[in-house]
């Protein structure tokens, strides 16, 4: 976790502040901060426990909290989220339990879809997050089709399609992108652009300088933001959601940010990415930018970062303890769930 | 009742189940002003309006993926594929996301999606309008797969399908679109998934078909009777879930069976027939069990109807397998 609360230049001043994000804005600012330390240390423990065997297998978003915890905070209850690899958080900060997350990390009789996917792909639909498959790119047209619903049955909700710069070059962000413009959809397009596609760098995923000027072969409007940037993140997210909402249309938003970590635990990116990445990304680190800002604006002190530091580590620990008490699924959930439950599965045993 | 093609038919089940449901609706590639290449759509755009009627651009992925979105949301999509030969760009989405999303989700996103295209061979159309690939669907677990062979099954089940808890991929059989006329009663009458149908019966041999294959099947069983065999014709109707009960128990009556599709052969849907007879009813059987099936190569363009099966070809299978044992 980055230490210190150097100060930087300060691109917000508190008025400045409080008219963009409205009277409660260190609230937001706080509650957005607990979630990047949560996750920052959530990663930290799942990459060690996968480093174990204790779990099979993690995706961190290390270097790309601030744009889930914005979207989670900036959604409204009836938006749908169809998430892409890395936004398991915008389902946390939208209310999903920790715990029901890690029996899902673990896989075993607690996670509602009994342990049947990879972690990192929950399903959480009391908060109207998607499950996912591994598939790249497949959930963007799902989220434009959902959009259609919205507007078929007038509920003014948005449809968030999250995907990742490598997931631009897949047939379904053509067609999702290209219907939700001919249709004219309340979806907002959400590229999480963390320049790395496992080994590939962006610059050999599209020809363009900025993967947001795509949006102009689709008539919406396109537009690069620093997702580094917590505050940038949330207004150029609210600003979509409510254009979406009101009928005007979808837009793409790229988030420029840096993937901080190996493309999962399953990755070395010592093999392709080059020596200065991890210090150069470091610099971008949506997590200490937002100590930074919390410090310059004087809302920040070292005793309560010691103190919630002290409740996230007790509640991960709590979570953690539980799934791994948790006995694996059973074979009876093998084939639940194939079918509605009133058929019984089609089966050559009839 | 009145009599009707069946893809007048299928236009009329969709023309019930909109007026039944208002969250109903289609999608796909030309089906709305034109009514659909094959006109299974048509008029619907005038009665229910572009919400429901919807033409899409082109793109099978976006077509499918798009009423995978709706279904999550609770709508009842029903997406057009103008040939299964093209359903191709869609797949994934089908094979990946539709088949899958009630598995991966522990049922907390169920998708029932139906999707109906035209498919198989007879009409001349090469290797691209033409193809009969059920298998690949049939393979895939969350899909249910029906292809009905008349208006009354057409018009029954495609309402099932379309008020099916799960994803139905629905097969219509093209070439005989408008070759084969019968009734279809009015309203909301279904015909139930997962039954197979007796077109005729019979004792010395069963013979097992579905789709275009029946009235080729048909008149093969009823030249067989001048050969001196009794055929007994089962329509399977569904393919996923397949009436497992109902073969057994034909064959077990029987003792031999034929197994008809227009597919290629190796590891087409008459495998797993012969497979499941194998394993059940392997007691049973008096003599091998035979299949007449299309050809081991990608469907040709001038030697069409020498590709696919016909009378003639069937009646030869029936009484082989008669005279084998
Ligand atoms: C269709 C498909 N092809 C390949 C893969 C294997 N794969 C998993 S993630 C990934 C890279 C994804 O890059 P990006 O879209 O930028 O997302 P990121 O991992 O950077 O968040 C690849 C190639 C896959 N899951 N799906
Ligand atoms: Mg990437």
């Amino acid at each position: 976790m980055s230490a210190g609360f150097a100060p930087l230049p300060l691109p917000y001043t508190a008025p400045e502040l409080e008219r963009r994000l409205g009277a409660d804005w260190s609230g937001l600012l706080w509650t957005a901060y607990r979630w990047m330390r949560t996750a920052r240390s959530l990663d930290e423990r799942m990459v060690g426990l996968q480093r174990q065997g204790r779990v099979g297998f993690y995706g961190p978003a290390t270097g790309q909290e601030a744009v889930s915890i914005a979207a989670g905070l900036a959604v409204r209850e009836n938006d749908w989220v169809f998430p892409g690899l890395r936004e398991q958080l915008v389902a946390l900060v939208r209310g999903h339990p920790l715990g029901t997350y890690l029996h899902h990390l673990f896989a075993d009789s607690l996670d509602p879809a009994s342990g049947r996917q990879m972690p990192c792909h929950p399903t959480a639909r009391e908060v109207r997050y998607v499950s996912m498959s591994s598939c790249v790119g497949t959930q963007v047209s799902q989220a434009v089709g959902c959009a259609y619903g919205f507007r078929f049955r007038s509920d003014d909700a948005v449809s968030l399609a999250f995907f990742g710069d490598g997931a631009t070059s897949v047939s379904d962000f053509h067609a999702g992108m290209n219907f939700a413009g001919v249709f004219h959809l309340p979806v907002v397009f959400c590229c999480t652009n963390n320049q790395w596609a496992i080994s590939l760098p962006v610059e050999q995923q599209s020809r363009v300088a900025e993967l947001a000027e795509k949006a102009a072969a689709y008539g919406m409007p396109g537009r690069r933001v620093d997702g580094s940037d917590f505050i940038e993140t949330y207004l150029q997210l609210s600003d979509a959601l409510e254009t979406a909402r009101q009928g005007r249309g979808p837009t793409l938003l790229e988030f420029v940010v840096y993937r901080m970590s190996p493309h999962s635990t399953s990755d070395d990116p010592s093999r392709y990415q080059p020596a200065d990445w991890r210090e150069r990304s470091a610099q971008h680190d949506p997590v200490g930018r937002m100590e930074r800002l919390l410090g310059a604006l004087g809302l920040l002190s070292q005793d309560l970062v010691r103190e919630m530091d002290r409740q996230i580590d007790a509640t991960l620990r709590d979570a953690i303890a539980a799934a791994e008490r948790t006995a694996p699924p059973g074979p009876e959930t093998l084939e639940r769930d194939v079918f509605a439950p009133a058929v019984s599965a089609p089966s050559a045993e009839g | 009742m009145t009599e009707v093609t069946l893809v007048q038919a299928v236009n009329r089940a969709l023309r019930t189940a909109m007026s039944a449901d208002p969250e109903v609706l289609l999608l796909g590639e030309d089906i709305g002003v034109n009514g659909g290449v094959f006109r299974a759509t048509e008029g619907l755009l005038k009665d229910f309006g572009a919400d429901r009627v919807i033409d899409t651009p082109l793109s099978e992925t976006g077509i499918v993926g798009a009423a995978v979105g709706m279904a999550l949301y609770g709508l009842k999509p029903v997406a057009e594929i103008q040939f299964l030969d093209f359903i191709y760009p869609g797949f994934d989405q089908i094979v990946s996301e539709l088949a899958k999303f009630r598995y991966r989700s522990g049922g907390q996103y169920p998708c029932h999606v139906v999707i109906r295209s035209p498919y198989g061979g007879g009409i001349k159309g090469g290797l691209y309008h033409s193809q009969s690939t059920e298998a690949y669907f049939a393979h895939t677990a969350g899909l249910k797969v029906v292809v009905p062979s008349t208006p009354a099954d057409a018009y029954g089940l495609l309402l099932s399908s379309i008020f099916d808890p799960d994803p139905v991929i629905f097969l219509e059989p093209k070439r005989i679109y408008r070759t084969v006329t019968g009734e279809v009663p009015e309203g909301d009458q279904r015909v139930p998934i997962g039954r197979a149908r007796t077109v005729r019966e019979g004792t010395d041999v069963s013979v097992f078909a579905y789709g275009a294959m029946i009235p080729p099947a048909t008149e093969a069983c009823q030249a067989a009777e001048a050969d001196g065999v009794s055929a007994e014709l089962i329509d399977l109707r569904t393919l996923v879930p397949l009436d497992a009960g109902a073969v057994l128990a034909s064959v077990e009556k029987t003792g031999r069976a034929v197994i008809v599709h227009e597919a290629a052969r190796f590891c087409g849907y008459g495998a797993e027939i012969a497979a499941i007879l194998a394993e059940k009813a392997f007691f049973s059987l008096k003599a091998p069990i035979h299949r007449v099936t299309g050809f081991d190569t990608p469907f040709p363009y001038a030697l069409e109807n020498l590709y696919l099966p016909n009378a003639a070809r069937i009646r030869q299978a029936i009484v082989d397998t008669v005279r084998a044992g």
